[in-house]
């Protein structure tokens, strides 16, 4: 077996950010099955997480790439 | 293509990596002329055209073309810059925040256009001088508004804090809001398109390498790689025009947030 240690590094770094996604896009599921009006109050605030969250599995990427 | 030369010359299988991003000049001599760089000039020729063509016989009953230049127009003026900037003042914003848009959101799908498939967001330079636009932009809203003691005070100090909470704040928020913003910005783009284009040549340059190299079974593995390739490009349609209304999305917040008074 060939290969560096960075790609073994980003699948351990990109756990958090895929757990923490998952749990934005439940809880705006939720938000819009309870109450269905609420979706373009949500959607925004649901991609700002998302967009946040993912930004640090990206960092990772980044980063097995650099290191 | 790197791997076709690569099977010719006899050797092994070659994985791909960031080298695959560095192209050649397209005329000798020129080069800061890459692919890249052409497509960002002809997308902006592109979205002009389109628009100017969209937009110049406006009637009762739209046309196909009118019809959806401004169901694109309507979208970001309605969902992105009038729902978080306000209604008062969102006109001055939405030039940039839709230009933002559009061209972002073409670049990144020709990384899937046949014969073209490069995003041309995938190289760091693109992104670094749109988010420093952006940058540019909401500080200097934000001194405009509420002066640059204001401006900074409010960043640095908001409040309803206990106020011994300030120390660990104050230097937070701000490395927070004038360098880790741009920063995140900058990179969520660029990561998004370099990871989507290489995953997209995994798959495909993997898949031909099993086709042509391969034995046996090998071979018909292979198919299994292509049908991935495929899939995973309209998932990348997906991420891209996601990345784009992300990136002006959060233009839109970061505005938002400079000229309000308080977060």
């Amino acid at each position: 077996m060939e290969g560096t240690l960075n790609a073994v590094g980003y699948g351990l770094a990109a756990i958090g950010p895929g757990i923490g996604v998952g749990l934005i896009f439940a809880a705006y599921i939720q938000g819009v099955a309870r109450q269905p009006e609420a979706r373009s109050v949500l959607q925004p605030i649901a991609f700002l997480g998302f967009a946040l969250a993912e930004a640090l599995a990206l960092f990772g990427l980044v980063l097995a790439f650099v290191l | 293509m790197s791997l076709v030369v690569l099977a010719e010359e006899g050797e092994g299988y070659n994985p791909p990596g960031s080298g695959d991003f560095k192209l050649p000049p397209i005329i000798e001599n020129l080069e800061w002329f890459t692919k890249p760089y052409l497509m960002a000039l002809i997308s902006v020729v592109i979205l002009v055209a389109f628009f100017y063509f969209a937009a110049r016989k406006p009637k009762m009953v739209p046309s196909r073309l009118q019809f959806a230049g401004e169901g694109i127009y309507g979208f970001v003026r309605r969902d992105l810059a009038r729902d978080i900037i306000g209604s008062a003042e969102f006109m001055k914003f939405l030039p940039l925040i839709f230009s933002l848009f559009i061209f972002i959101a073409l670049n990144n799908v020709f990384g899937i256009i046949p014969f073209i498939q490069f995003p041309t967001m995938s190289l760091i330079g693109f992104p670094i001088a749109l988010t420093l636009i952006v940058w540019i932009v909401y500080n200097w809203v934000g001194i405009r508004r509420q002066g640059p003691i204001g401006y900074f005070k409010n960043m640095m100090f908001p409040p309803g804090v206990p106020s011994w909470v300030y120390i660990l704040l104050a230097p937070l928020e701000l490395v927070s809001t004038v360098f880790v913003r741009p920063l995140t910005l900058s990179l969520r783009l660029f990561a998004n398109m370099f990871a989507g284009h290489l995953l997209l040549i995994v798959f495909i340059l993997g898949g031909e390498y099993m086709l042509l190299e391969g034995e046996g079974i090998v071979k018909v593995l292979s198919i299994g790689a292509f049908a991935m390739g495929i899939v995973m490009t309209f998932f990348e349609l997906l991420v891209q025009v996601l990345q784009a209304y992300i990136f002006a999305l959060l233009t839109a917040l970061y505005i938002a947030g400079a000229m309000s008074e308080e977060h």
